[in-house]
């Protein structure tokens, strides 16, 4: 909820903004709780960022503790549950909790062997690393925007301690989770080309399209291009359609600030949203991990 | 939106979670659906080799029981001969000793009736003594006419 003394763009502003960990530095004047202005010295300082001017002027050496707890609790949530089922499973008749891992296998192990037709490994657990932690990630997006962030701050105040300012609890609406998962699948994308094709891959990237030794610049520009728009399609699609549908819900969750009358109506898109947003998450966490596989598949093979 | 460490955070994340999912997670699930896959061939399998089984199974039985059916129609046959048979015997049998019987009973009846006659024969003679005595009026001497009365009783 957009607080008495907030206003609505202050409460759009900070619900986007990361629980941000981070050098400031050196010189920089910090505004403290006392209201007295603090210069950071030699070397900078390591410490949690008020606001966004603090956060920018961090720069590269920060870190957003939110994303990364969210996203690592989540995955270890994800590492815990299936590897608990994976001791369980046997031969015999699954139930319960074996038999939704073991259809989450299933349906990504078909996936992988309709589209790679390599032999490798690591495809298939990649991709169902891929496709549930990033289904869990986005799943974060069905909790009330306000419910975590209320809890983490004036719920833990009441109780007498010093409450988290900023939580942002849907990691892949931070661009930095989705890239750094994406650069992950480049690398691997890079590796796979040199190990699989060897100098066959310098050829692709050099002698296509234009088969000539006279156009090999030309052909350099665009094949690196398209290699690394790649795992840029990947990171920010997955970013950019969470990042709009979280937008959404901060926008509907404003509205129920707007007096008693817009209630209703926003409550009404409030489940409208969620009940669509289902399946934008699913579907996202399935693109991502399809496109993978793809990526994948085709550093694999020439042609 | 700011690019910064949690890029590098979140790829070290990814790798550490996904060589756990390659190490522990997927193998072991992937095996045990391998081996459920192959269990439930083999089974269908089984159970197509059985219904093999049944039908030539079946098929022996018929066999088996035809051969019996005709088994037994023939000891029924071979029964019926034999009572027949033996039906014959014993009515032979009766019927000679049904001649036997006869025989023997025309035999004795035939000692009897010389026996009778013998007896008669006897009495006939004192009868006929008393009869003409009684005509005569006179005792006749039976010595006198013993020859006359022999005579007598042997044309009778």
């Amino acid at each position: 909820m957009a607080g008495d003394n907030q206003t609505v763009s202050e409460y759009i502003v900070h619900h986007l903004t990361n629980l941000t960990y981070g050098r400031l530095p050196e010189g920089f004047e910090r505004t403290n709780a006392e209201g007295g202005i603090e210069k950071i010295g030699q070397g900078g300082s390591w410490v949690m960022a008020h606001g966004a001017e603090e956060i920018a002027a961090m720069g590269f050496f920060a870190i957003h503790v939110d994303s990364m707890l969210w996203s690592i609790g989540l995955g270890a949530l994800f590492c815990w549950f299936f590897f608990r089922q994976s001791r369980r499973v046997s031969a015999e008749s699954p139930s319960g909790s074996i038999a939704l891992v073991e259809m989450i296998v299933e349906f990504v192990d078909n996936t992988v062997k309709d589209t790679f037709h390599g032999k490798n490994a690591l495809i298939a657990p990649l991709a169902l690393t891929i496709f549930v932690w990033v289904f869990l990630m986005n799943l974060m997006d069905l909790i009330p925007v306000d419910l975590i962030p209320w809890a983490l701050s004036t719920g833990i105040e009441t109780i007498g301690f010093v409450g988290v300012e900023y939580q942002k609890i849907v990691p892949s609406t931070d661009p930095n989770i989705t890239m750094g998962m994406a650069v992950g699948v480049f690398i691997l994308m890079l590796f796979y080309s040199i190990k699989v094709k060897r100098f066959g891959f310098v050829k692709e990237l050099t002698m296509n399209p234009f088969n000539h030794p006279l156009f090999i610049p030309v052909n350099l520009f665009m094949e690196t291009v398209g290699l690394l728009a790649k795992p840029f399609s990947l990171g920010l699609r997955l970013f950019g359609n969470m990042y709009a549908g979280e937008m959404i819900f901060i926008l509907i969750a404003a509205l129920f600030s707007a007096g008693l009358l817009w209630v209703l109506p926003a409550a009404i898109l409030q489940i409208g949203w969620a009940i669509f947003h289902i399946l934008v998450i699913t579907l996202q966490a399935f693109i991502f991990m399809v496109l993978t596989i793809v990526y994948l598949s085709m550093a694999h093979e020439d042609h | 939106m700011n690019i910064n460490l949690t890029l590098f955070g979140q790829m070290i994340a990814f790798i550490c979670f996904v060589v756990f999912c390659m190490r522990f997670v997927w193998p072991p699930i992937i095996a045990a659906m391998a081996e459920r896959e192959k269990k439930i061939a083999d089974g269908l399998a089984a159970a197509d080799r059985a219904n093999d089984d049944l039908a030539v199974a079946k098929e022996t039985v018929a066999q088996e029981l035809q051969q019996a059916k005709a088994e037994a129609a023939g000891i029924v046959d071979a029964a019926n001969k034999r009572a027949v048979q033996i039906l014959d015997e014993a009515k032979e049998a009766a019927l000679a000793e049904a001649e036997r019987l006869k025989e023997s009973a025309i035999t004795d009846i035939e000692q009897e009736r010389q026996r009778a006659k013998e007896q008669l024969r006897g009495e006939l003679s004192a009868l006929t003594m008393q009869g003409a005595q009684k005509v005569l009026g006179v005792e006749i001497n039976q010595n006198t006419h013993e020859r006359l009365i022999e005579e007598l009783a042997e044309n009778w």
